[in-house]
């Protein structure tokens, strides 16, 4: 039989394509569960190097299982959503902000007018985590996300208890350049925010992502970060999104919650002393 | 010297695929800006390359010239995801730097040239060494990109300083052009240069 006659020729794509797609297919599925680990243990390492927990060769999982404890609220009322309203999505320890931001039932649309972080979708609920110290909350790890230059960059923020000073900061997904807006995951610049404060007394948002270095004597110094040199993009999607996450659309309400949980709290303290 | 051993060692130096056949030129500037995923680029390319010429080879005598191009185009290509796979398996933070330069090995114009010019002429044994020697002629010049890049761009070599950054306190102002993708034709033009006066045969009559 000629290699060109019609049958051949099918013959052989066939068998190629059948040989292909079985090697192809076994390789994902059979990769698929250690893929999955690395990616869900890269989260955790994220989580944990927002709330300063992470060094060289820490175990992961028996830190994070230690000191950190998810929580799903819901960003429209602020509320923390109980544990009997968990189901196969809605679960902070499966918490998958991507699957979750395109999810109708989960998501909505952000009016472009509000859109800061340029992003189209968010989700309603989000997963956030408690870092504790014995039973004490010490800081509140958030995600957020937001438009660079060429990317969405993926990251944490962590917010003292004070909700106003900011305790670390990390990207843990993004496209940006390497080299320049990709230095967004650079410890040194991300080391540059803890200590600076997101609202001034007023409770209005004032950290801000200035271009070139920050004037250490300026009354504004405390709520200004440093802008990455030769990335004024990737910059201002980082100043868009952490406004956008601080602001009312993102976690205002559940902060405003937080405060007054802190008063009443407060209050009780200073009742029970009387 | 052996024919086997010329097969591997020729393509190095005396027709790097890189430097000589000008191929392949692409993802030797996207992925160079440091060494360690220069290596992992350069083991994945030598993965796909032999082997792809190996499939290619054995079956040689009954691929027909009309869908030539196709047949071996779906062995690279799922070679490729193969490849893609382990490394997101095995060494994800790698992989999320190469992003989609692993995908991209499909377009290598290296694995298909070799596929076309050696694999489809020649006994599978000699076409898989082949793969590798190529393999290695892009490795060679990934790794002195890559090296160069990483020391001068950033003043470090796989992850280590060497060179004390000023912004670390130390005295060495890094040249930002070299984390961009240009500095490696600067480069490539180096070795080209050096290669030719080294190997005068090289050079292309006018």
């Amino acid at each position: 039989m000629s290699n060109d006659s019609t049958k051949k020729t099918i013959t052989v794509a066939l068998g190629v394509c059948l040989v292909c797609s079985i090697l192809v297919s076994t390789a994902a599925v059979s990769l698929k569960s250690i893929q999955d680990r690395n990616k869900e243990l890269d989260k955790l390492k994220n989580i944990l190097s927002a709330g300063d927990l992470y060094h060289d060769g820490v175990d992961i999982n028996a830190v994070y299982a230690e000191r950190i404890q998810p929580e799903l609220i819901d960003l429209e009322t602020g509320l923390i959503i109980p544990e009997t309203d968990f189901t196969k999505k809605l679960n902070p320890a499966k918490f998958d902000i991507k699957a979750m931001a395109k999810d109708p039932e989960f998501s909505k649309e952000i009016p472009s007018e509000l859109d800061k972080g340029d992003i189209g979708r968010m989700p309603t609920k989000m997963a956030i985590y408690k870092v504790m110290d014995g039973n004490d909350v010490s800081r509140y790890i958030l995600p957020m996300y937001g438009k660079g230059l060429w990317s969405t960059m993926y990251g944490f923020m962590a917010l003292h208890t004070d909700i106003t000073t900011i305790m670390g900061f990390t990207f843990y997904e993004h496209g940006e350049t390497p080299g320049l807006g990709g230095e967004v995951d650079n410890p040194r610049w991300k080391r540059l925010w803890i200590g600076k404060q997101a609202f001034d007394m007023d409770g209005n948002i004032q950290i801000t992502v200035v271009k070139g270095i920050v004037d250490p004597m300026s009354e504004e110094a405390d709520y200004q970060v440093d802008g990455l040199s030769g990335s004024t993009l990737t910059t201002r999607g980082v100043d868009n999104l952490v406004k956008f996450w601080l602001g009312d659309t993102g976690y205002g309400t559940w902060f405003s919650r937080i405060k007054e949980q802190q008063i009443t709290q407060s209050n009780l303290l200073e009742g029970g002393d009387l | 010297m052996s024919s086997l051993k010329k097969i591997i060692i020729n393509p190095i130096f005396n027709e790097n695929p890189i430097v000589f056949q000008i191929l392949g030129i692409c993802s030797a500037l996207a992925v160079t800006s440091k060494l360690e995923t220069s290596i992992v680029m350069s083991l994945a390319v030598i993965f796909v390359l032999s082997l792809s010429n190996l499939a290619v080879s054995l079956i040689r005598n009954h691929i027909p010239s009309s869908v030539r191009i196709i047949v071996e185009m779906t062995i690279i290509a799922s070679l490729v995801i193969i490849a893609d796979q382990l490394i997101k398996a095995f060494a994800y933070d790698i992989s999320k730097q190469l992003s989609v330069y692993v995908g991209l090995i499909i377009t290598n114009c290296i694995i298909m040239g070799r596929a076309e010019a050696f694999a489809l002429k020649n006994p599978p044994l000699q076409s898989f060494m082949d793969g590798i020697g190529n393999g290695l002629g892009y490795t060679v010049i990934l790794l002195t990109v890559g090296f160069f890049r990483e020391l001068i761009g950033s003043g470090k070599v796989l992850g280590m300083t060497v060179l004390q950054l000023n912004t670390d306190g130390g005295w060495y102002i890094p040249n930002g052009l070299f984390l961009l993708p240009p500095s490696a034709f600067f480069l490539i033009g180096l070795i080209i240069w050096a290669l030719r006066t080294w190997k005068p045969e090289q050079i292309e009559e006018e």
